[in-house]
């Protein structure tokens, strides 16, 4: 599976990894929902890490697109948010 | 897609019911959107983003050109926007440097003061110059978020150049096998991961945007804040402080002269006052333009006002 990392670039990551990016993502999806910043930092943080200690980097001739992006790392729980708010707003 | 009250007669029911309706179901449907996994949720908003321009092509091989234009003009926003983050940068540290110029010269004068026994006057030069600390603090917090921003510009624009590049010669060779079955579908997946890559440099850009416009909202604020002498200026009119240290400076000066004219009456030699002025006692360190001015003072024959010699001048 092909992941980005937003202001970062892509990486491809194996089964396991996608089994914890999974997980992950749902702590981050409850954490937006609850708006719990801190839960959310401290789980984009995580994610963000996990890419990069278990992806391989997409070489620059590679053009295939990603199955999940995640959050440019430090980004704030609001312009997440928003980030996604425009996806529903486009949509309508 | 709707409802089964919609077929059972009466319109007005029906439409009122199939708004009804409508509203529910984007209320399941933004439910089902949030319970999604917010990473796909993300992935699409960069496909989506991207994508929209292309969606009108009919020929495959018109959306690889049309595609690379757009990659084009986005590399030449991206410098654009590289260039516009390093000037918002270059000004933050501009006007650290005036702050700190001011912190520098708060902290002389705050021992001038205390030089002239003036402790309520040093605590008010180290009051302000604390507040100029705390907002070198916050240009700095600023100063630190464009720093990493300008860097990130610069390495997903690195990215997307080398992408750029090869998406030219695979489009070339794309268009040259067209006619082969499989073809579309490799155009299809080209445009759309480099129509990724050019949206993730998009927001990278419109976050980079926004740091600015934050930033520049807060550098407004802080030019005025300069340019009403309440942080610098300390030399203009508008100084407190340098404008009592130099009132002290004067009663000083006075104080000086009228010991010397004193000594003069009891003993006038002229001689010893211009020797005293070369050699400067203890009690003369306060400043060295009295003596200057004390000879002036007493050639002009009022010893007792600098104001009224100067007005008589």
């Amino acid at each position: 599976m092909i992941v980005r990392i937003l202001e970062d670039g892509q990486y491809e990551v194996d089964k396991q990894a996608e089994k914890d990016l999974s997980d992950l993502d749902a702590t981050l999806g409850k954490a937006l929902d609850a708006g719990d910043a801190a839960a959310f930092d401290a789980s984009l943080a995580e994610l963000v890490e996990l890419v990069h200690a278990t992806g391989k980097r997409l070489e620059a001739d590679d053009l295939r697109p990603s199955d999940l992006a995640i959050p440019a790392a430090g980004s704030t729980l609001a312009e997440v948010k928003a980030l996604l708010g425009s996806d529903t707003a486009t949509k309508d | 897609m709707l409802t089964l009250q919609a077929s059972r007669g009466d319109k007005a029911d029906s439409v009122y019911r199939q708004v009804v309706d409508d509203g529910d179901e984007r209320r399941v449907k933004r439910k089902r959107e949030q319970a999604m996994s917010v990473l796909k949720r993300l992935s699409s908003v960069v496909q989506a983003k991207a994508n929209k321009a292309l969606d009108r092509v009919e020929d495959p091989r018109d959306t690889l050109d049309l595609s690379y234009e757009k990659q084009l003009e986005q590399l030449q926003q991206v410098r654009k926007g590289v260039a516009d983050v390093a000037t918002a940068r270059k000004r933050i540290e501009l006007q650290a440097t005036q702050l700190k110029a001011s912190a520098d010269k708060l902290q002389e004068q705050a021992k001038a003061a205390l030089g002239q026994n003036n402790e309520d006057l040093a605590r008010e030069a180290l009051t302000r110059r604390a507040a100029i600390a705390t907002q070198l603090e916050g240009l700095k917090t600023q100063h630190d978020q464009l720093v990493s921003q300008e860097e990130k510009l610069v390495a997903t624009n690195q990215q997307l150049e080398l992408r750029v590049a090869s998406f030219r010669t695979q489009k070339e060779t794309l268009k040259a096998s067209y006619t082969a079955a499989q073809a579309q579908t490799k155009i299809g997946e080209a445009v759309a991961g480099i129509s990724e890559s050019m949206s993730d440099t998009g927001l990278a850009m419109q976050r980079a945007q926004d740091k600015i416009d934050q930033m520049q909202a807060r550098a407004g604020a802080m030019d005025e804040l300069l340019s009403s002498g309440a942080l610098t200026d300390l030399t203009g009119n508008s100084d407190p402080i340098q404008a009592e240290l130099d009132k002290a400076g004067q009663s000083g000066r006075v104080d000086a002269e009228l010991a010397q004219l004193k000594g003069q009456v009891s003993a006038p030699p002229a001689g010893e006052i211009a020797q005293a002025s070369e050699e400067p006692t203890d009690a003369e360190v306060v400043s060295d333009a009295a003596s200057g001015a004390t000879s002036e003072a007493a050639a002009s024959g009022d010893p007792f006002s600098l104001d009224d010699a100067s007005s008589g001048q």
